[in-house]
């Protein structure tokens, strides 16, 4: 091995070109190792070695976490069953408050349309003899969130079919990087806009629609031609706010569509809207289905924005061009600002009612995009 | 024997493209574009319907109609049908772009107006919300809002963070129903979230509105963003840095703490903006708990709070012009804020995908 060693011993320029000391012997441990063997290594000696190089003691391989990592997982463990510990602590305070109000009204809590607190003789609200009801409140969301969706859904989609099929790249990343940017907008935004710029519009087109469309009867207008600030409004504003939800979600799903069913659909001499339909939309379906669903969360639960644009009134209102309309989060909002703590209580029953439905609407529509995009990819 | 002419320079040479749209092509649809608008403003011209509305209605189905009779006349049936689908999925992206841009600029031009820079220096001590517009700021607000967001920052970071952490690396027995249930806290309503700490923590314990219950409501509506997106950065971490963490005989604690967390770290500052963005203008439970002020309260934990969205609140129900301008100029402030947040998102996650 002298060659070996010449080449150890002599070479003194590293690799990146620093020089080493000229007291320092360069070498490998295995050469060193060998030269100790051999007895002729004049620098190490055997006896140093074994004196200098302290073997490590016999470790007990274990599965045993160590103290650290079981205070780590108890302590990650603990953040991660947070969300369950908040969404219990909204259920059960949010039920404990609104408990009498719900006790005391019964099912007339979710029939009735009045909303007026009595005060009893000892000067607290009577919530028995108070009116307490819903049922407008409940339609009248339910309303604007479909209007919303039937609205929203068909051009989020479309446009994510654009994004994701046709559009440039350029144009692809200007849109998607605008879209998320209007996902990102704050709800007080589109309450803004909504009142200033969309009502009016909104209006022009409620009487264009009253006009030709009367014969329909949720387009009619049982009293006095009254447009403004009306469930159609309401819903388009929605539909604006889920719309960027709907395409991000849409976009995500229609880009999993495998390449080789798409590439077996152009080469079958399909054109590409028969690849879309009878490729993409059957693979897509059920997961737009769930992005439909949580898009009507969001638009069941969203308050400010409703708020500037919707008349709040205690009545069952069908027609959707009338200036009348209800929804439980803006609702509370407006019940607020002169209620008595008292009466609080009872707007925490409705906001109890909408936690719940917003709860169950968002479950189904996660399992539903859970199922469509993990399960594919 | 033929020769094959040297080529000089590369940049001469395209690569052929058939499936590319010719020149002839790009006439035609320029053509049939051309013969949309003329066709929207004859209609518009001679019936009843008017407005700008009655411009783009008229025009998008002039265009369908149009693309789909030259496709079906030149190409045949089937060419038809797709070149209107075509058609249709463009006017679905601009209809969806088109109130992006309103917004922008409705904001841009009311809000414009109510912008000088007392609004940077003064508070509304002194001013009304129906006085002249010159008058009073909303510093107060803007540093309200700077508290309560660092606030619910400093609540919401570390419980997302270890929801991911959960999810990611000790992937435990509750990880599908956390997940689960984290999807499930990002559908609460924000009025939801107010009243719920109207009712644990008003009512029973303070008694009193300030900044820090305005904090908390944030806060839950933060945690799932926060989650969300730390979970997903922290699955793009290769596993085989955990592996080699453990490999070199780390705890996983220290291979958590000392490897994905610092490889994650731009992820996770990106999944902290996102959730600031969501959260600075939520408006409905800040109304409820922080009571709002005129002037400047820094701390949060005892006397009413202003805060943007509130400012802006309060500007819209007042009802007077010189109110409406200093909303808009509210919004325009909080606009910016949430593009600039948007925009360091987007770049911290597009220097993560570029390393």
């Amino acid at each position: 091995m002298g060659k070996g060693r010449a080449f150890f011993e002599g070479s003194r320029r590293l690799a990146c070109g620093a020089e080493l000391h000229p007291s320092f012997t360069f070498r490998s441990p295995i050469a060193r190792i060998l030269a100790v063997n051999k007895g002729e290594d004049p620098q190490v000696s055997s006896s140093t070695l074994q004196s200098n190089i302290a073997l490590p003691e016999k470790r007990e391989i274990t599965t045993t976490p160590r103290l650290s990592d079981r205070i780590f997982r108890g302590v990650v463990t603990g953040g991660g069953l947070s969300s369950l510990v908040i969404l219990g602590l909204i259920l059960i305070f949010l039920a404990y408050e609104g408990y009498n109000t719900l006790k005391a009204q019964g099912i007339h809590f979710f029939t009735g349309s009045k909303w007026a607190a009595t005060t009893g003789a000892n000067g607290h609200v009577d919530f028995k003899a108070s009116h307490f009801g819903i049922a407008a409140m409940l339609i009248g969301t339910l309303i604007c969130a479909t209007i919303a969706v039937l609205i929203g859904v068909p051009i989020a989609v479309s446009a994510s079919i654009f994004l994701t099929f046709y559009a440039p790249q350029a144009v692809k990343k200007l849109a998607v990087t605008v879209i998320d940017l209007m996902a990102a907008f704050p709800s007080i935004l589109f309450g803004l806009w909504g009142y200033f710029v969309l009502d009016p519009i909104g209006v022009y087109w409620a009487k264009l629609i009253h006009k030709y469309f009367n014969w329909i009867p949720i387009f009619q207008m049982p009293a006095g031609p009254y447009f403004d600030r009306s469930p159609l409004i309401a819903g388009l504003i929605l539909a604006v706010m889920i719309i960027p939800i709907v395409t991000s979600i849409s976009r995500e799903i229609f880009a999993q569509t495998p390449l080789d069913r798409i590439q077996a659909a152009y080469a079958l001499g399909g054109t590409k809207w028969a690849m879309i339909k009878n490729v993409a939309f059957p693979y897509a379906r059920s997961g737009v289905v769930g992005g439909t669903m949580l898009a009507l969360g969001r638009a069941m639960g969203e308050t400010v924005a409703v708020y500037t644009v919707l008349n709040i009134v205690y009545q069952i209102n069908w027609h959707i061009l009338l200036g009348a309309g209800g929804n439980v989060a803006s609702m509370i909002l407006l019940q607020f600002g002169d209620a008595s703590q008292e009466e609080v209580k009872a707007l925490m029953a409705a906001g109890l009612v909408l936690f719940a439905m917003t709860l169950i609407v968002n479950s189904i529509a996660n399992l539903i995009v859970n199922r469509s995009v993990k399960g594919r990819s | 024997m033929t020769t094959v002419a040297p080529v000089k320079n590369f940049d001469d040479v395209k690569p052929q493209t058939p499936w590319s749209a010719s020149m002839r092509d790009r006439q035609m649809t320029l053509g049939l574009v051309i013969a949309a608008v003329v066709t929207s403003f004859v209609i518009v011209g001679i019936t009843p319907m008017k407005g700008k509305l009655a411009y783009f209605v008229i025009f998008f189905a002039a265009l369908l109609a149009l693309d789909y009779t030259y496709s079906r006349l030149k190409f045949g049936k089937a060419a038809g049908v797709d070149s209107f689908f075509k058609t249709l999925f463009t006017v679905a992206i601009c209809i969806t772009v088109l109130p992006i841009v309103s917004i922008l600029w409705s904001v841009w031009q009311r809000g414009h107006k109510g912008l000088h820079w007392t609004l940077f220096t003064q508070n509304m001590k002194q001013a009304d919300f129906t006085g002249p517009v010159g008058q009073g700021g909303l510093i107060h607000a803007i540093i309200g809002t700077l508290i309560i967001i660092a606030i619910a920052v400093v609540i919401s970071v570390p419980i997302g963070i270890l929801t991911a952490i959960y999810l990611t690396e000790i992937r435990g027995r509750f990880s599908r129903p956390i997940a689960f249930l984290v999807q499930a806290m990002s559908g609460v309503p924000s009025i939801v979230a107010g009243l719920f700490i109207l009712a644990a923590i008003v009512y029973p314990l303070t008694r009193h509105f300030n900044g820090f219950e305005g904090s908390i409501a944030l806060a839950i509506l933060m945690i799932p963003t926060v989650a969300r997106t730390s979970e997903e950065v922290l699955r793009l971490i290769p596993e085989d840095l955990r592996e080699a963490g453990l490999a070199l005989g780390g705890t996983q604690w220290r291979s958590v703490a000392l490897i994905v967390i610092p490889a994650a770290r731009s992820g996770l500052f990106t999944a902290i903006i996102l959730g600031v963005a969501r959260i600075i203008g939520e408006t409905a439970p800040i109304v409820l708990l922080t009571g709002g002020a005129n002037v400047m309260n820094i701390n949060p934990f005892s006397g009413t709070m202003e805060s943007l969205p509130l400012y802006i609140w309060t500007g819209l129900l007042a009802g007077t012009p010189e109110s409406f301008t200093r909303a808009w100029a509210g919004i325009l402030i909080l606009l910016a804020l949430v593009i600039i947040l948007f925009t360091g998102a987007r770049y911290l996650g597009s220097k993560k995908a570029a390393n």
